[in-house]
């Protein structure tokens, strides 16, 4: 997740005098390790000591099944550039971030843009949008697949309404990312809408008036007032909804399986195929530990951006 | 000359026809719930049944076991519920008001953990719970609901969340009860909690979310139904009734159901979460 913890700032002043800050530390110290303690075992077994096994894991064989665990050096990270459909995993994933993120991103502030008003039912109209939030990705899957069903389906009938033939979508090697792609945008609307709302709803209403005063155009105002106050908004969903898009899997399982042949199996997917479906499970993590990397960079650039723009959070 | 004018805002002619395109998804689902099965294989589509077809609910419901899976996802949110607020304020609070040893370094460890993808942590982790099934207490282990609970039951987030709002309660309010002899613990139950409920209830939205609707997870450690959550029982009902649509529909609507209803009960917290997991935290 993005956030920045703000440690350099404590929240009272550092005492002066050395000793006394030792003193004044060590009477809570117990007091403040008891209570963190539930937390701190925790978030250690199952946040911490994951990470360092898995890190041991990728240097090894495992089925998750036998004791047996032989190193193997780099075998499982020199695998995966001889490995087809990992390769063939990496581009679908790009693919799929590629469309959705900005996909997302531009539906989320077309539809914000349209509630950002005072009218009657407004937050009905809000919440319409906002409920996609509370789908779950299989139910979505499932309504998707009814949807686009390519005998059936409600789009194919408005696609012979226009005149338009049948298409098969999801049946379809070629169609079925892009249809994922359509589905998950639907499902993220309501978080992007979100995002985009509340910083629409924070430009001041008087910058606007002031500029409009002055004599600015609609557009001029839009591109020097909105779309400035949005950076932020707009750093967090590109960071964020990247981060979910390569590690996308719920929608694939819930409706192609990363089929038809292969054409939607992304990274995750292929690497839940391998650790649990083959139990390679030494292979899976050392791909689960590319992907960390990538995150990694990815999250690094943002807190760069965000610092050198004024800053989120 | 007289311009005419709308009776209402014409920007109802937007919202109307953009609601309505958001909502089809739902709304479809909600129609081939209702639909027999000759209706729901007719190309065009019925768009409206001729009498609604409520027996696809009773049916569905009797096909699988959705008694277990909504009792099971109700167990595991509520203790993962439960467990999150009691031991994330708890540590929240120490981080924002304790000055303890070693404080700074173990905050920053902790909070390390959310940059990490939980692809990287879900093979160690089966290996893990399978671990505590084996030598701890089997009702902990794999393919039991205790499973789907026990590497959830505290997150780095709902700290550093709690921690950030409690930063912001008046210190002075608490002063008065520790001088008094109230202990650490009693001034943030009788004080704290009380002035943080917004905050609470922020933090249990976005976790009955996740918690309610996580699907990865339980498709690793759970193979045998009774121990099914909603969303994989879905995904297995799926597999059994694939071209049975209103059937499937029905069991969807099912399954959507007391989310969809919590969600909009407390909307409010809902898109707070949203807020919280980023911008504004």
């Amino acid at each position: 997740m993005l956030i920045t913890p703000d440690v350099e700032k404590p929240v009272t002043p550092a005492p002066p005098h050395p000793r006394r800050r030792r003193r004044l530390g060590g009477g809570e110290t117990v007091t403040g390790w008891t209570l963190v303690s539930p937390a701190v075992i925790l978030i250690g077994i199952f946040g911490l000591l994951p990470v360092l096994m898995s890190l041991q894991l990728s240097f090894q064989h495992s089925d998750l099944l036998t004791p047996e665990t032989p190193w193997v050096g780099f075998d499982n990270y020199r695998k995966m550039a001889d490995d087809p459909v990992f390769l063939e995993a990496i581009k679908h994933t790009i693919v799929y971030t590629a469309l959705f993120v900005p996909g997302t991103m531009l539906v989320g502030l077309l539809v914000a843009a349209a509630l950002n008003r005072s009218v009657r039912f407004i937050s009905l109209y809000r919440t319409a949008a906002y409920i996609t939030m509370a789908v779950s990705t299989i139910s979505q899957g499932i309504i998707f697949l009814w949807l686009t069903d390519r005998d059936y389906g409600l789009v194919n009938a408005a696609l012979n309404a226009i005149g338009a033939p049948s298409q098969p979508f999801l049946a379809s090697p070629s169609q079925a990312m892009y249809v994922i792609v359509a589905m998950t945008i639907w499902g993220w609307t309501g978080f992007s809408v979100i995002v985009y709302l509340a910083a629409l709803q924070g430009v001041p209403a008087e910058l606007h008036e002031a500029a409009a005063i002055d004599g600015a155009k609609p557009f001029t105002r839009f591109r020097t007032i909105t779309v400035p106050l949005l950076g932020p908004a707009n750093l967090f969903l590109l960071v964020w909804l990247t981060i979910n898009a390569l590690q996308l899997f719920d929608e694939v399982y819930a409706t192609t399986r990363g089929g038809p042949l292969r054409a939607t199996t992304v990274i995750v997917y292929y690497l839940w195929d391998q650790a649990f479906v083959h139990f390679d499970a030494g292979y899976a993590a050392a791909m689960a530990y590319a992907l960390f990397v990538v995150i990694l960079v990815i999250t690094g650039v943002q807190f760069r951006l965000t610092r050198r723009f004024g800053g989120t959070s | 000359m007289t311009r005419w004018r709308l009776p209402f805002s014409p920007w109802h002619l937007v919202l109307i026809p953009l609601s309505f395109l958001l909502l089809v998804p739902l709304l479809w689902m909600l129609i081939t719930s209702l639909q027999t099965e000759g209706e729901a294989n007719r190309f065009p589509p019925v768009l409206w049944p001729a009498s609604p077809r409520w027996e696809n609910y009773t049916e569905a419901w009797a096909a699988a076991p959705f008694g277990h899976f909504f009792l099971n996802s109700f167990t595991v949110t509520a203790v993962v519920l439960v467990s999150n607020l009691v031991v994330c304020s708890v540590a929240g609070y120490a981080f924002a008001r304790i000055r303890f040893l070693g404080r700074g370094a173990l905050f920053v460890t902790l909070m390390a953990t959310l940059m990490v993808p939980f692809q990287v942590t879900m093979i160690p982790v089966f290996l893990i719970v399978k671990w505590f099934g084996d030598n701890v207490w089997d009702v902990l282990g794999i393919d039991h609901i205790g499973a789907l609970m026990l590497p959830n039951l505290a997150t780095a987030f709902g700290i550093f969340f709690l921690r950030q709002f409690f930063q912001t309660v008046p210190v002075e309010l608490e002063e008065a009860a520790r001088v008094d002899g109230t202990s650490r613990l009693g001034v943030l139950f009788k004080i704290v909690l009380p002035l943080s409920l917004p905050a609470m209830s922020t933090l249990a939205a976005l976790t009955v979310l996740t918690s309610w609707n996580d699907f990865l997870w339980p498709l690793i450690v759970i193979t045998s139904q009774e121990q099914m959550t909603i969303p994989l029982g879905l995904s297995y009902f799926q597999g059994a009734h694939h071209v049975q649509w209103p059937l499937l529909m029905a069991a969807n609507v099912m399954s959507l159901l007391p989310m969809l209803l919590v969600f909009i009960g407390a909307q409010r917290y809902f898109v707070q979460s949203v807020a919280s997991t980023g911008l504004k935290g």
